[in-house]
């Protein structure tokens, strides 16, 4: 499928600001689900900085933006060729090992009932893939979809309790649960390409991988049920929501910030 | 005292080789003379304005730290030993961290577990791939070192990130000279007055590729509040390099600039003495004001290098260094020169049984504990501190690691009475750059409570001046 993105992140602050300072993971991974046909980032009137790719295989730019600084724009434009891949993070560099994320971070820390609800959903399981769908399934069924409940600083275990949530939540529960069982797991954030059953989500999407042996990284989407396919375009990952973010960013001075997102995505004809 | 323990001046009532000069010059001063240098000696001390806690540790910013006069002598060929060693050893340890952010081939060769090294929260992700130039991780490497007979020295800990205390090195030996020149004209003493330059130049070694000028290096501090803040505003005093904050440096456009009154000027190598986790905001600890945003971005795109290198701090744990010796073995090919003290760890089954039966002859420290702060020293324990600490092990036994209660070496000390022997350790510092250097020298720090094994200035240690004598 050919996925046609456009995201612009508007922010405003009622004072001028004397400058801005951003690091963007805005790019398509490599991998062979996804090729990009063209690709685009831009801060209109802002310095683009050192890029590089990361550890995790994630590219990376830094941005800087000189003051005095009352509104900036963050857009991305660009052209996807995206394929099944069953949710397999195949032909993907990175050199950080798997283990690396069987780290705690306050929003992934388990608590007893994230413990339970993951000892209790592989119960019986025959290995470590079936575990994790084991896993994706009793998230699923735990946490429903349901915006403005949570916000952006919920934990895991608060998403748990609430059991209401939107896919930021779905994906932190199901790291949280994942590496209460000593799987690797990690955050991913991108793009979802809203077919035409009317399943109900956001453009701008978020899941979970999970490291299985022999397999590698495994995408799951416990929000949907299913396994990120040829309508997701995957950007970036980290520990949790905060670190995976694919815009973290400064303004420095006394103005509040006022955030607007639009993400549209667009298929084309084959 | 107890016979045990290896004086570093008497063999039984023989004065050792070393020390023979000293003796004459303390048999010759009256205890006025010292009591009157002692005072002049903190007075001096007091008006450079060094007080702040060794390494730190803590506790009263304003408190002096005793000054020893009586300094702490090793020979020519006791040094070539220690500095081969030492160096040996910095190279090991800046080898394993280039391999664990690279390829992690000591861990797939199963040398080191893997768990420990990658599930250790020193471990950077963020800088995972990158090799910082000169693949050097760790340019100034603290080895804290203790001796317990004429040539057995044992490595207590590594610090690899941004080890303090070197000022007082420098400090007091320009204070001893101060008050004792004739000394200084008696004993061929190795300088160490060369280290500011050495330092320099080891930061300007390893400049970015990018940079293609003479590097502007700069000490990045988190303020006058912290502790060390002497140290910073000293060394980059004594280097001729500017002192900056975070809110001194600002990014743009791949590099990193200092704000001046000539306008910006591009910064190509940061000496930072703050934490890996107040680097920079957009990397690691989103509220941190101390240091520079978009930092890491610069850094890992090659615009500018940070020293030591984020993430260098896995090398330095107390769980990891059960294997430095290993590292040696792996990646240099050789047998390690000084010894690791035995060490018990209470993650593995064995050990803590081990531990928990014996907790009464051994030395407990915290993993991730520094500054003889959250430590046990079992035959000085309390039973009420033993009981305490076997809780405590027994919830969280990964947390800790237990040694043997090491005999310290002793050397003469001044104390009220006239000369006593006290324990002693000694951090030398070691800079990687382009080159390995070490200065003939360090810190010594002396325990001067009688009987007490612990030297941290927290807990009522003190400093002397530390010579090596020429050939």
């Amino acid at each position: 499928m050919i996925l046609t993105v456009n995201h612009v992140t508007h922010y405003r602050y009622d004072a001028p600001m004397r400058s801005a300072v951003q690091s963007l993971r805005l790019f398509p991974t490599r991998f062979a689900g996804q090729r990009v046909l063209d690709w685009k980032v831009e801060i209109p009137g802002g310095t683009r900085g050192g890029a590089f790719r990361d550890g995790a295989g994630d590219r990376v730019e830094g941005w800087s933006v000189r003051g005095p600084v009352t509104a900036l724009a963050v857009s991305v434009t660009g052209t996807v060729e995206t394929e099944d891949t069953a949710g397999m993070l195949r032909g993907h560099r990175e050199t950080v090992p798997p283990m690396v994320y069987l780290r705690d971070t306050p929003a992934t820390e388990p608590d007893m009932a994230i413990r339970d609800l993951a000892a209790g959903a592989v119960a019986g399981a025959s290995d470590d893939l079936d575990r994790a769908h084991r896993l994706a399934s009793a998230v699923r069924a735990a946490v429903a979809y349901r915006p403005g409940v949570t916000h952006a600083h919920t934990s895991a275990a608060e998403a748990l309790e609430l059991r209401e949530g939107v896919c930021q939540d779905h994906a932190q529960v199901l790291i949280a649960a994942a590496r209460s069982l000593d799987l690797p797991a990690r955050y991913v954030s991108g793009y979802l390409y809203a077919a035409e059953d009317g399943t109900p989500h956001e453009a701008a999407h978020a899941w979970a991988e999970i490291h299985v042996p022999d397999l590698g990284w495994i995408g799951f989407d416990a929000a949907n049920g299913c396994c990120p396919n040829e309508l997701y375009v995957r950007l970036g990952s980290g520990y949790d929501a905060a670190d995976a973010a694919p815009i973290r960013g400064i303004a420095l001075g006394a103005g509040r910030e006022s955030l607007d997102v639009t993400v549209a995505l667009e298929a084309t004809q084959q | 005292m107890s016979p045990s323990y290896f004086n570093e001046m008497f063999d039984g009532d023989q004065v050792r080789p070393p020390y023979a000069r000293l003796e004459d010059w303390t048999r010759q001063m009256p205890a006025e003379l010292r009591q009157m240098k002692q005072a002049e000696a903190e007075v001096l001390f007091r008006r450079i304005g060094i007080t702040f806690a060794v390494y730190g540790e803590g506790g009263d910013p304003d408190r002096l730290i005793p000054f020893d006069m009586f300094p702490r002598v090793f020979t020519q060929p006791e040094w070539r030993r220690l500095e081969k060693g030492i160096k040996q050893r910095a190279r090991a340890l800046n080898a394993f961290l280039l391999d664990v952010y690279g390829k992690g081939e000591i861990v797939r060769a199963g040398r080191v577990p893997a768990r420990l090294v990658y599930h250790n929260e020193a471990y950077e992700r963020a800088v995972a791939g990158f090799t910082p130039p000169r693949g050097v991780y760790s340019h100034i490497v603290g080895i804290d070192l203790v001796r317990t007979g004429p040539d057995d020295f044992f490595v207590l800990e590594d610090n690899c990130r941004t080890p303090s205390g070197v000022s007082y090195m420098l400090e007091n030996r320009e204070i001893m000279m101060r008050m004792f020149p004739d000394l200084f004209g008696e004993n061929r003493i190795e300088p160490v007055d060369g280290y500011p330059e050495l330092l320099r130049r080891t930061l300007s070694s390893v400049a970015p590729a990018k940079c293609d000028r003479d590097p502007t290096v700069v000490i990045l501090t988190p303020g006058h509040f912290n502790s060390a803040y002497y140290e910073h505003s000293f060394l980059a005093d004594m280097m001729g390099v500017e002192l900056v904050e975070g809110a001194d440096l600002f990014v743009e456009g791949g590099f990193v600039w200092m704000r001046t009154t000539e306008g910006p000027k591009k910064v190509d190598v940061i000496y930072r003495r703050l934490d890996d986790a107040f680097l920079d905001p957009l990397c690691f600890r989103p509220d941190s004001m101390l240091g520079v945003p978009g930092l890491m971005d610069v850094y890992r795109s090659g615009g500018v290098s940070i020293c030591s290198a984020p993430g260098a701090g896995v090398a330095d744990d107390k769980a990891i260094y059960t294997y430095v010796p290993e590292m040696v073995r792996f990646y240099l090919g050789e047998e390690p020169i000084l010894q690791n003290v035995p060490t018990w760890q209470c993650g593995k089954a064995g050990d803590l049984s081990y531990v928990l039966d014996n907790l009464g002859e051994l030395v407990v420290k915290e993993v991730h504990g520094s500054g003889g702060y959250g430590m046990l020293v079992g035959p000085r324990a309390s039973s009420d501190q033993i009981a305490l600490f076997r809780q405590k092990i027994s919830q969280d036994p990964e947390n800790y690691i237990a040694q043997p209660t090491l005999a310290l070496s002793t050397t003469p000390t001044f104390v009220e009475e006239g000369i006593a022997p006290r324990h002693v350790d000694l951090r030398p510092y070691c800079l990687v750059g382009d080159t390995i250097e070490l200065v003939p020298g360090g810190l010594t720090r002396v325990a001067l409570t009688e009987g007490s094994l612990v030297v941290n200035s927290s807990q009522g240690g003190g400093v002397k001046d530390t010579w090596v004598l020429a050939e």
